[in-house]
């Protein structure tokens, strides 16, 4: 007998107390998570090339530059410091802002500080700052697009099954999944933006004239979207397809419920659970999407940064984006977890 | 061919009344509304599969007063669940994309006809005239709902009261069934409770609206013993409280001994056996009856005989024999049957009061085979 | 490491060679003491231990060359664990549990292989327990090509004499396991199981996912092939009804624990522990006449959680007899008649063993004794 667990245990899972404690000990292991990934982050970035014998110095501002530069970055990092002081000052610079002093002259970060680039003499935050909204209205955006597409198309072909709406969403379906961004997204930009002239094809910022912002984000979002969009209809349809088979449907059509809410209430809700643990997985995946839409569309987010820092070496930008990406798969996985604990009561009680 | 003089609505035999309506109308025409509270009369439930039609019930005729209880007994694939689903009108419902099941005959229920009514009209009796208990507690509760919540709903679906009221009346409920603190449990999620509290809560809910007709499919099976006592003694006392006609659905000859008046025995889709529960278990008419019983290891005898099978295995319901469904099976397929051929089809024929067979052996041979050969292994 | 053939030894299904000879009937084949498996639970990241099913908890039994001891209880007894305890599918946490005099304990799988063949099981579900893509000839067949074993006559033919020896075609042998109904996949289970002629057969709910008629099929066969194989049977069963039919022995379990142990008549006429006497009392019988009569004992509530099972007699808490005693001390298995066991205070058809003691407030109410009709 394979041990079972549930023998008349009368843990309350019941109510929103243990929703909240089940949210606070998901907000705890986040807040771990972010720690970790710091410290991960931090020993790449400091101690592996220390480690391996590059000086990290010469990473950080590029081997043509003199002595004297090195000299000055190795005392700003306080690359001669113990690591563990090192690490504080990494920390440190994060909560409250620190000065980077050495060679002479300081350069002060303020908090967050996610780190200074001496190739521009800039400090990391503001440059990701300026571009994180880019790149967050374009994910939000499709995300929202994609589950409505995707989950419309999967419940109408799950319940229309073998009909022609069926047929037809699942092709297109499968076209989404297999075409790449950069072809939809060329292809679109030039039937609807400089063929019809239905949207803009150039970008504008958010606070200086929305309409133009959405006119302007409908096709990256359109674009983004069909590719996990495609693969959620899929998922839906299949899903939908498994719930309508189960016992608690029957129970539910038995007791005299209407078919709409037999569907709407009972099989969606059990539909959801997939859809959300999947949402999990793509949300970090997203940001590889992200910066092929936006260089496809030229959106100045962070996609264009990184690709930018990387052309140039830039080794701090590129921890920072590095930290910036990883913060929000973590803080997107807690609310996939939050979601599915709230959704299904048996998750809060693990 | 009838032995028994005595009519099909015989009075004076009370202890046996729940069946005792006469053969139904041959040919299924709209006949004048039965007097029976519910009578099913020549169903077919036939599903269109790749592979051919799978006639899962084939003409079969029962009857059910209020305050009886029914036992249809079957392995599986006789049809006898998918008795209860037509029953319940829920065969018309959630086809999507499926080529459509398709139903004949009659069922009426208080004089009305189901089949030909309206769907939103046996949607309306769905849980509150009729209702029904399922095998597995577990996956016949929604995960995702609390006890409650999903009681409320059954009620108020039928009823127009706010939640409070309704949560009043689940609460209610769920202490009739024996559910200890029940204005706790009522919280509660369905993987919070054992198998038993599971099936007590499944009950709980089936009658929150004091349905007339309860049918039970497998309700023990997925039990432990003596979980399976505690839930037949309760399913017996709502009976009794409640005087609603009860349908159980089982494999198991020692549940409906315990719940049933009446006995439908089913094989290959059709009723081989009906009667009363003391006919059916004491002077059975059927070989397929005989093969059951003999299959059975009893806890009440000490057994020093072997058990007495049914040879091969039961029949696909594509490919149906075109005589008795049991032909094939039958140790006494042999015995002459007066120039009938295998592959003419058995009639349900009145043995004597309220007890019918579908056996093309004669009465005499029957008796016989019963008394020398079957009953003294039993 | 297996042990190659041994000369002399011909005849189809050499599967006991290299093992010492059989007891003779009525001698223990398996001696189990002490036996004990506990499951840990464990939480968060670093999977800290914070308790244990306790599956099974130190048990205690034999069984004899040629005979059928059937092991019963509801679920979460421990009853498979059991089985699979014996049949070493899983690692014991304590006790020792011998084949043949020769201890199995801890053996490895190296040191498990040639006892492999001595050892069969025989599992619930005939769906899931036979690979689908492979054919029944290779299925039946597996046994031998796992031990090395070369059958006279080659391995075809001999897998073709298995399965007309379980009631199969042997024409059949290049077909799959969907090609078969429920009752000829258990044949074909059954078959498997008896290809290296083993000693001892564990069968875990041999019969339970089968149709009534079919069941009647498969015990009639296992009874057959005990006859003419003198195979030893250890069979688990929740049905009690299949466990007096198919046992010459029983073991009542609850909770982890043998809590009666008996001649299968001496058990079923007179139970002694009251968990047996409940369990056999909530028996449907197959006998209209008989629910009138009998009295029918209800246990109340559910079994408690093996986590943390009650002190005492773990039946204490849902007993109408329980006494002080039964909440502190748990009762020895005491053979309190010839051939018959019991791990109980105070016994039914038995002499009290805790007279006078003082009775659990409530007892009496844990049951409802009910004589319906």
């Amino acid at each position: 007998m394979t041990p079972r667990f549930h023998w008349g245990v009368h843990r309350a899972t019941g109510g929103p107390r243990a929703v909240l404690t089940y949210i606070i000990r998901r907000l705890f292991a986040a807040a771990v998570m972010l720690v970790v990934i710091m410290l991960a982050v931090f020993s790449i970035f400091f101690l592996i090339p220390k480690w391996t014998g590059v000086d990290p110095a010469t990473m950080y501002v590029g081997k043509q530059t003199d002595a004297a530069a090195l000299e000055g970055v190795r005392e700003k990092l306080g690359l001669a410091d113990p690591i563990l002081v090192q690490l504080f000052e990494f920390f440190k610079g994060i909560l409250v802002g620190r000065d980077y002093t050495g060679g002479g002259d300081t350069y002060h970060c303020s908090a967050p500080c996610f780190g200074y680039s001496f190739k521009t003499e800039q400090a990391i935050w503001p440059i990701l700052a300026d571009r994180l909204p880019v790149t967050l209205g374009l994910a939000a955006g499709a995300v929202i697009i994609w589950l409505l597409i995707g989950l419309t198309a999967g419940v109408v072909s799950a319940l229309k099954r073998g009909s022609i709406w069926d047929r037809g969403a699942m092709i297109l379906a499968l076209g989404g999944v297999s075409l790449p961004i950069y072809f939809t997204g060329l292809i679109s930009l030039a039937v609807f933006s400089y063929g019809l002239g239905l949207v803009a094809h150039q970008f504008t910022p958010i606070e200086e004239n929305f309409s133009a912002w959405f006119s302007g984000m409908i096709l990256p979002w359109v674009t983004l979207a069909l590719l996990f969009g495609a693969m959620y209809a899929r998922l839906t349809r299949a899903t939908m397809l498994e719930v309508m088979g189960e016992d608690y449907i029957r129970t539910a059509r038995a007791k005299g419920l209407r078919e709409g809410v037999v569907i709407r209430k009972h099989a969606m809700r059990s539909t959801m659970t997939p859809i959300i643990t999947l949402l999990g997985v793509d949300l970090g995946a997203l940001i590889g999407g992200a910066i092929l839409t936006e260089t496809t569309f030229s959106l100045p987010g962070l996609g264009q940064a990184v690709l930018k820092a990387i052309g140039e070496r830039d080794l701090p930008l590129i921890l920072g984006v590095t930290l910036i990406t990883a913060s929000a798969v973590v803080i997107a996985n807690l609310l996939v977890d939050v979601l599915y604990g709230v959704i299904d009561p048996r998750v809060r009680l693990a | 061919m009838t032995t028994a003089s005595v009519p099909g609505d015989a009075p004076g035999t009370p202890t046996v009344t729940t069946g005792a309506l006469g053969e139904p109308v041959a040919g299924g025409g709209t006949a004048a509304p039965p007097r029976a509270f519910l009578e099913v009369r020549d169903l077919k439930v036939h599903f269109p599969t790749e592979d051919g039609l799978v006639k899962a019930v084939d003409g079969l005729s029962f009857s059910l007063e209020k305050g009886k209880t029914l036992g249809i007994v079957g392995e599986s694939g006789s049809g006898k669940s998918v008795t209860s689903l037509g029953i319940m009108g829920l065969h018309r419902v959630g086809q999507y994309g499926r080529q459509k099941t398709q139903l004949s005959g009659e069922i009426w229920l208080e004089g009305k006809e189901l089949l030909s009514a309206a769907p939103d009209e046996v949607r309306k009796l769905r849980g509150r005239q009729t209702s029904m208990i399922f095998q597995d507690p577990l996956s016949a509760l929604h995960p995702y709902f609390t006890i409650g919540h999903q009681i409320v709903e059954a009620y108020r679906i039928h009823h127009n009261v706010d939640k409070k009221v309704a949560r009043k009346r689940a609460v209610e409920m769920l202490d009739r069934v024996g559910i200890p603190q029940p204005d706790q449990r009522v919280d509660s999620y369905p993987h919070e409770f054992s198998g038993g509290m599971r099936q007590r809560a499944m009950i709980a809910m089936a009658l929150v609206n004091n349905p007339e007709l309860l049918i039970a499919d497998e309700p023990t099976t997925a039990l432990d013993v003596t979980v399976q006592a505690q839930i037949l003694d309760l399913i017996r006392d709502l009976q009794k409280e409640f005087g609603s006609a009860v349908i159980v659905i089982t494999h198991d000859l020692g549940v409906v001994a315990e719940l049933a008046d009446d006995i439908l025995v089913m094989y290959g889709g059709r009723c081989v056996e009906r009667g009363s529960a003391e006919k059916v278990f004491y002077e059975p008419q059927h070989p397929y009856t005989w093969g059951l019983l003999g299959s059975m290891p009893r806890i009440d005898r000490e057994q020093t005989e072997r058990l007495i099978p049914v040879k091969g295995s039961p029949p696909s319901l594509i490919n149906i024999p075109s005589g008795c469904a049991f032909n094939p099976r039958c140790p006494y397929a042999d015995v002459p049957k007066g120039g009938i051929t295998r592959t003419e089809r058995p009639e349900l024929r009145e043995v004597d009061g309220n007890h019918f067979s579908a056996c093309h052996m004669s009465p005499e041979d029957r008796e016989r085979i019963w008394t020398e050969e079957i009953a003294p292994k039993l | 490491m297996t042990t190659p053939e041994q000369p002399g030894t011909a005849g189809p299904a050499t599967g006991s060679a290299g093992t010492s000879p059989s007891p003779a009937p009525g001698e223990s084949l398996l001696r189990v003491t002490g036996l004990t498996k506990h499951f840990p639970i464990t939480k968060g990241l670093l999977k800290r231990q914070t308790g244990a099913v306790r599956a099974v908890d130190g048990i205690d039994f034999d069984v004899r060359a040629g005979e059928t001891l059937g092991v019963v209880g509801e679920s979460g007894c421990g009853k498979s664990t059991m089985g699979r305890l014996i049949t070493r599918l899983l690692e014991p946490t304590d006790g020792r549990v011998e084949f043949e005099g020769q201890d199995i304990t801890h053996l490895g799988t190296g040191g498990m292989r040639p006892l492999r063949r001595d050892v069969q099981m025989i599992f619930q579900d005939p769906y899931s327990s036979l690979n689908p893509r492979h054919t029944v000839g290779a299925i039946v067949s597996a046994p031998f090509k796992l031990q090395g074993v070369r059958p006279e006559g080659g391995v075809k033919k001999e897998v073709q004499r298995l399965l007309e020896v379980v009631g199969l075609n042997p024409e059949h042998y290049n077909r799959y396991p969907h090609e078969f109904s429920g009752g000829q996949r258990q044949r074909i289970g059954i078959a498997r199981a008896l290809a290296l002629n083993p000693k001892l057969v564990v069968a875990d709910e041999p019969v339970s996912a089968l149709d009534v008629s079919i069941q009647a099929q498969v015990v009639n066969l296992l009874d057959d092939l005990q006859d003419e194989l003198g195979l030893t049977y250890v069979i688990i069963a929740h049905d009690l009804s299949v466990i007096r039919h198919v046992s010459d022995r029983i073991a009542v379990m609850y909770l982890g624990k043998i809590v009666e142990l008996a001649d299968r008549e001496s058990l079923y006429r007179a139970p002694m522990h009251p968990y047996t006497k409940a369990l056999m009392s909530a028996v449907p019988v197959p006998d209209p006449k008989r629910r009138a009569e009998r009295d029918r004992i209800l246990l109340k509530g559910d079994v408690p959680s093996p986590i943390s099972p009650p002190s005492g007699c773990r039946f204490h808490t849902r007993c109408w007899k329980a006494t002080e005693v039964c909440k502190t001390q748990a009762p020895p298995m005491l053979e309190l008649k010839t051939g018959h066991q019991v791990a109980c205070h105070h016994p039914e058809n038995a002499p009290d063993q805790k007279q006078g003691d003082t009775p659990l407030p409530g007892a009496d109410a844990a049951v409802v004794q009910k004589s319906d009709g």
